[in-house]
């Protein structure tokens, strides 16, 4: 007697619902807002909704002096500042046509590299938690405060350091710098080990990442992904290797590839760089030059104290630079 | 390579390129409007160029000129590995042609030009502020767009309320 | 073991108004709430090394409604106000607000058209911890201030306001 009724509702007639996520929720780290439409469980739609953490950095530096400027580029992606400093600053120096002593590229490759371990490590940690895994968080933070540490030791400050400057460093890199990076280098590796124990072949962990997410290289390509997320998806281009900069080109390193694109490729490439990482600042570390650590180029960077002091020239052009800031016209005229 | 774009480009559309510059070899051409999507489409396709990832697409305000905006499409070949950076100018209130069609990640570079500049681009399939609010009044990158509209208060002026600018 | 061995068999007395701030200041639940650079740091100061579990605070609410301490964290945006709005006028009673670090406090280095120049214009603020990013240290001890602050607070001003 029922058959008819099952017959009837067998192919139910279904209307999507809205469903709003965010801009607060636990899982939309840098505040997000996605709307998304349901059929039942299944997400027919998602239209992201993003600007919720817009800054007007760009407006505010456009009000400032090219120095002035650095400060700011530290707070664009906060969890790497340091490879924003220098993505900024290279392209001032492209401007100004002068180049960072060795000493100072090679410190630079040097703290770029584990700003990418320390981004990858926060990657790792917060995934992990919100996809229901505490203690990968734990143990990431744990060994990014190390990190922090050597950046600390270095500028003074954990993550908004600003030590990049036009031509070369703020300051000389001290003496506990060393040894402090090799022991990164000695014990970071077990780390790595144990993540990939926690989750390479946690059940749950495959459950949630494998196929999810899943983008094609061309796709990828087409929606302008580049980074580890481009990688992940097969394609082997790396900016490192294509267009190199810092004298990237001196050191031994492999590009990670995955080959479905989905979440746990990402991840799987996300670890390898962290190794391949590791391995450049080894190299790194062993062949840091001597010499000045920045490019003393008259107008551009402050000069040295002492002179300040004692010369008038120099004076002049510590005055000139501090109040005036630097005038990028005037010296690609010259 | 640039000087192969430039030549390749001159055959087929003579008629649209104003200007060439190239600055720490990096080659910049400025073209008439009208041309961008075939030209896009042109260099995208073309085996010899392949500029198949746009990099970056985003505009420039100049006041004091006429026409006052500049949009920048910053095209790179991850195949072959080279650049070139094209412009197309455009005055308030005009619309330029939207790339979307040629590479989906325009979709929201434009939005963004739309948002901070008030450029409007043709045939984009969305165009609807991406950063501010629905509701905000005004294109914040515009040069006479006041970067903030409400004074710093100081010792010298912290008796009294923070004075709301104009 | 511990407070009972001090005891003995004898009575405590205390007001109610003393013995309730001391409940509501060990156990003050914090809104997993983060805007930017700042919330780094505090995850930071919950996780591993610094461990605000110490402070009876490790229990991070992702729903307003269970938490009782709003750390705005980060720069707020012109478009974020309203729903740090909503999302401060969601969580129950009592509640308090710590503006972390110079962005929250007084709109930092971004004196600009998208970003509220200090948390205080959209919500009452109890305590400023200046630094951009504060140390997890000075989170802390942005923390430890509230704690003093709760304990001497009256029962009858928290209803009356
Ligand atoms: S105070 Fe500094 S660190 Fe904190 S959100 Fe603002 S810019 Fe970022």
């Amino acid at each position: 007697m029922n058959v008819e009724i099952l017959k009837k509702t067998e192919k139910p007639e279904t209307e999507t619902m809205i469903l709003n996520m965010g801009p607060h929720h636990p899982s939309t780290h840098g505040v997000l807002r996605v709307i998304l439409e349901l059929d039942g469980e299944t997400i027919v739609k998602a239209t992201p909704d993003i600007g919720f953490l817009h800054t007007g950095i760009e407006k505010t530096m456009e009000n400032k002096t090219y120095n002035q400027v650095i400060p700011l580029t530290d707070r664009m992606d906060y969890v790497a500042s340091l490879s924003n400093n220098l993505a900024y600053l290279l392209a001032v120096e492209k401007l100004l046509d002068i180049q960072a002593p060795p000493k100072a590229e090679f410190v630079r490759v040097i703290l770029t590299e584990l700003t990418r371990i320390a981004s990858h490590l926060w990657w790792v940690g917060t995934h992990a938690h919100d996809i229901g895994a505490m203690t990968v968080l734990l143990y990431a933070v744990r060994e990014r405060e190390k990190l922090l540490d050597i950046f600390e030791l270095v500028s003074g400050q954990r993550m908004m350091t600003s030590y990049f400057r036009i031509g070369g460093l703020a300051k000389d890199i001290p003496e506990e710098f060393e040894p402090k990076v090799r022991e990164v280098l000695k014990t970071f590796p077990d780390k790595i080990e144990d993540y990939e124990n926690l989750l390479t072949k946690n059940r749950i962990w495959l459950n949630r990442t494998v196929g999810v997410g899943t983008i094609s290289a061309e796709d990828a390509i087409d929606l302008g992904v580049s980074g580890p997320v481009l990688r992940a998806c097969g394609a082997e281009w790396d900016i490192r290797k294509s267009n190199p900069y810092s004298g990237y080109d001196e050191f031994a390193f492999d590009i990670p590839t995955g080959k479905n694109g989905d979440v746990y490729d990402r991840y799987l490439v996300r670890l390898e760089e962290m190794r391949q990482s590791l391995r450049i600042v080894n190299q790194a570390l062993d062949g840091i030059p001597e010499g000045d650590f920045v490019e003393r180029v008259p107008g551009v960077v402050l000069p040295p104290k002492e002179e300040v002091l004692s010369n008038i020239e120099a004076l002049i052009f510590q005055f000139k630079l501090v109040v005036e800031g630097l005038s990028l016209h005037r010296i690609t005229q010259r | 390579m640039h000087d192969l774009i430039l030549k390749k480009l001159k055959e087929r559309f003579a008629e649209s390129i104003l200007e060439v510059a190239e600055f720490r070899k990096e080659p910049t051409i400025v073209v008439r409007k009208e041309y961008i999507i075939r030209i896009c489409r042109f260099l995208k396709d073309d085996p010899e160029f392949s500029f198949n990832f746009l990099s970056d697409l985003c505009a420039v305000d100049w006041p004091e000129r006429k026409p006052r905006f500049e949009v920048v499409y910053n095209l790179y070949s991850i195949s072959k590995n080279h650049r070139v950076r094209l412009k197309v100018r455009v005055d308030d209130g005009e619309s330029v042609p939207s790339v979307t069609s040629v590479w989906s990640t325009a979709d929201w570079h434009e939005r963004e030009a739309f948002d901070m500049f008030g450029i409007k681009f043709e045939g984009h399939p969305d165009l609807r502020r991406i950063l501010m609010s629905e509701d905000w009044e005004g294109h914040p990158l515009r040069k006479d767009f006041p970067l903030t509209k409400e004074e710093v208060m100081f010792n010298y002026n912290k008796d009294r309320p923070p004075r709301i600018m104009k | 073991m511990g407070l009972e061995e001090h005891l003995g068999d004898g009575i405590l007395f205390t007001t109610l108004e003393k013995a309730v701030n001391w409940a509501r200041k060990s156990s003050v639940w914090p809104f997993g709430f983060g805007l930017a650079c700042c919330a780094i740091e505090m995850i930071c100061t919950f996780a591993s090394r610094f461990d605000l579990a110490r402070f009876g605070m490790e229990v991070t609410r992702a729903s307003p409604r269970q938490a009782d301490l709003m750390i705005v964290s980060g720069r707020v945006s012109t478009k974020m106000a309203p729903v740090v709005r909503q999302l401060y006028e969601q969580m129950p009673e009592p509640k308090w607000v710590i503006a972390m670090g110079a962005c929250a406090s007084t709109g930092g280095v971004f004196n600009n058209y998208a970003i509220v120049q200090g948390v205080d214009k959209i919500v009452p603020v109890d305590i400023y911890v200046p630094g951009c990013p504060p140390r997890p240290e000075q989170l802390i001890e942005g923390i430890i201030k509230l704690h003093k602050k709760i304990e001497k607070e009256s029962l009858k001003k928290k209803r009356e306001l």
